[in-house]
């Protein structure tokens, strides 16, 4: 078996001219894992400049309004740039000026990414360029001008369903034609390795910070933790390091779209089959000859055919579930959360919010649930009043 | 592992001059029976093995060219078992050397041990996975040599270290990408293709085919003039997605012109 495997998940699936240079790419990681100096500098902007450790915030109506279990968030919506996005972008950012990249390319979905690229590059010195499906551009078209303000370049992709999956595949041609000073910054833990297991190093913080939050504030591990699942990486983040914690419940929420049972779905674990794409064995939305399936799901960052390879497993041995969650559920939730706790937060994080308002009452009082707000949902205003029918005009 | 060229193949490289022209069209675009008429026609022209590309919906080592035939070619319906058909027709009238490209993904789902079978028994020769480098070749290669069919290995110009142990176990011929990037017509190509070449002959004898990038005569010449062949894919998609179901004559045309470039060295 290959290299970066999660079970039978995982490995480099990926063209001859990368190899080098994912190889290369992991020799760096870890060399600088191990470097003090690096991890200093690391932890300085994580902590001067994104604003960690982010709050493990007790939401107290929302548990009283639910009935059950203590309701915590992870508050990585109020890292700066908003989103859990900035600590890999920040890790991979400084791993390729130690590289001596000058340049770093990367994909979004929702725009989170791509801005989280955007500003570490501005803060780096380093060029930069964003690929983002065309559907995606106009559906989000404040974070194309946040992106642009930052100093990058963004690339409408106008290739297949013009969305996440096309954005990473332009990603892929661009750094195939340019990888001597060019790191392709991944988004999320997919792709060939070593990239799974460096964006969810980078993203345990999430799990490592809730981990001691947690432990201080209530003197014991959490009943569960839930985080919402596109490619997966502050799910995995959220997850890490209560893996081997075997009574903590693991609770992704992917985007189910209008259903399961219908074509207009996101969620890979519910409706997807085992496959080889994007660098990577997992399992991925696809028809019956293996061609990638269009996706749908209002939310554009959980709007992807696949997810990550370590999730795949953690699905395949049963220490994760993953459950589907419909536009009509996280709507609601975006919209409970903000009158419930006075939190506007992201409409993929709003997914996990909408199934812990289903659990909640299962748990007692004494136990307590981690949910993950991935980030901050001013990017999703506009489309939700167009998703109840209100005009804005800006 | 064995160095033996399947004899198929060889004959792919026996001629006048040893250097082979292999061209490179896409399955069902616009349609099979285009595809069937093309090659057939690619034959006549004197290309020594065509490529069948078994259309993917994110091909990502493919530059627009390609890529919107491969869109072309799902519209109008085309599968894998729409591709082994084409096979299967040209195969009541020719017995050209074939072999399929196409990623790792639609041979995974259609099993690997029956799309090996169905390769050994329609007849084709080789199979060429963008997506599957030496690392992950293994889960490919026992299904392949149970059936005969050699599973290319591809050399890129970044894959320097990596040549000697690619090489080593190369079996039919070995794909040498001539540039980064991905397919598609190039005015120049820059790498020091023959360079690569040299590295490969110090390791295997098997023959060394020379693709992406090329779409003229004289590029033909030199590509095949430092190697065993020139392999044409996008310029060939072009006249396709130009001419359509008219495309034929076309090609015939300039696969006749590319293979008088090459067999002029």
């Amino acid at each position: 078996m290959s290299k970066g495997r999660y079970g039978i998940h995982g490995g480099q699936y990926i063209s001859e001219t990368l190899m080098n240079e994912l190889i290369r790419l992991e020799e760096c990681y870890e060399h600088y894992k191990q470097d003090p100096q690096f991890q200093a500098e690391l932890n300085t902007l994580l902590n001067e400049y994104a604003g960690r450790p982010s709050l493990l915030y007790y939401a107290e109506k929302m548990t009283r309004d639910l009935g059950g279990a203590k309701i915590y968030l992870k508050r990585e919506d109020l890292n700066h740039t908003g989103s859990h996005k900035i600590n890999n972008v920040l890790g991979q950012a400084l791993l390729a000026r130690k590289m001596g990249k000058t340049r770093i390319i990367a994909e979004t979905g929702a725009g989170q990414h791509g801005v989280a690229t955007a500003t570490a590059a501005a803060l780096l010195g380093m060029e930069c360029e964003i690929y983002m499906g065309k559907e995606d551009t106009e559906r989000q078209a404040l974070n194309v001008y946040r992106m642009e303000l930052l100093g990058a370049k963004v690339h409408p992709v106008t290739t297949g369903t013009q969305t996440l999956k096309d954005a990473v595949n332009e990603c892929m041609r661009e750094w195939t034609g340019r990888v001597n000073d060019t790191l392709y910054v991944l988004g999320s833990v997919m792709g060939p390795h070593p990239f799974p297991m460096i964006v969810r190093d980078f993203q345990s913080v999430i799990s490592r910070e809730a981990k001691a939050q947690i432990l201080e504030k209530e003197g014991k591990l959490p009943a569960a933790v839930v985080a919402c699942v596109g490619g997966g990486s502050n799910s995995m983040g959220a997850f890490y390091n209560f893996i081997e914690e075997r009574q903590v419940e693991l609770i992704g929420c992917e985007a189910a779209g209008k259903g399961v049972d219908t074509a207009l779905t996101a969620a890979t674990i519910a409706t997807g089959s085992l496959g080889i794409f994007h660098g990577m064995k997992s399992y991925f939305c696809q028809d019956e000859y293996g061609q990638i399936a269009p996706v749908y799901s209002i939310s554009a960052g959980l709007d992807y055919p696949g997810i990550g390879p370590e999730h795949a497993y953690l699905h395949d041995i049963g220490r994760a579930q993953y459950v589907p969650v419909t536009d009509d559920e996280a709507v609601d939730a975006f919209e409970y959360i903000a009158r419930t706790e006075g939190i506007i937060c992201a409409i993929e994080s709003a997914h996990a919010v909408a199934y812990v308002r289903k659990i909640a009452k299962n748990y007692s009082p004494e136990q307590s649930i981690i949910i993950c707000l991935s980030g901050r949902g001013d990017k999703d205003v506009a489309a939700i009043a167009r998703y109840r029918g209100v005009e804005i005009h800006e | 592992m064995s160095n033996r060229i399947n004899n198929k193949l060889q004959k792919v490289f026996d001629t006048p001059n040893g250097k082979a022209f292999i061209g490179f069209i896409t399955a069902g675009d616009p349609t099979a029976d285009n595809t069937v008429n093309c090659i057939l026609e690619m034959e006549r022209a004197g290309a020594d093995l065509v490529e069948i590309g078994i259309p993917f919906s994110d091909p990502t080592a493919e530059g627009p060219v390609i890529q919107d035939a491969n869109i072309r070619a799902l519209k109008g319906g085309m599968t894998t078992d729409g591709a082994f058909d084409i096979v299967r027709r040209v195969r009541e009238k020719s017995r050209i050397p074939l072999a399929f490209m196409t990623y790792a993904n639609p041979v995974f789902h259609y099993g690997y041990d029956k799309f090996f079978a169905r390769c050994g028994e329609l007849g084709v020769d080789a199979v060429i996975i963008p997506d599957l480098p030496f690392e992950e070749k293994r889960e490919m290669e026992e299904p392949a040599c149970a059936h005969d069919v050699a599973l290319i290995s591809m050399i890129a110009p970044t894959s320097e270290s990596r040549i000697q142990k690619i090489a080593s176990e190369a079996k039919g011929f070995i794909y040498v990408v001539s540039s980064m990037g991905v397919t598609g017509v190039r005015s120049e190509i820059r790498t020091d293709v023959g360079a690569i070449v040299e590295s490969i002959r110090k390791v295997t004898d098997v023959p060394c085919a020379v693709g992406f990038g090329i779409s003229t005569p004289e590029q033909a010449g030199k590509m095949a003039a430092v190697s065993d062949g020139a392999i044409v894919g996008s310029a060939i998609v072009k006249l396709v997605a130009q001419y359509g179901n008219d495309a034929p004559a076309e090609v015939y045309r300039y696969v006749k012109s590319m293979k008088e470039a090459v067999l002029q060295i």
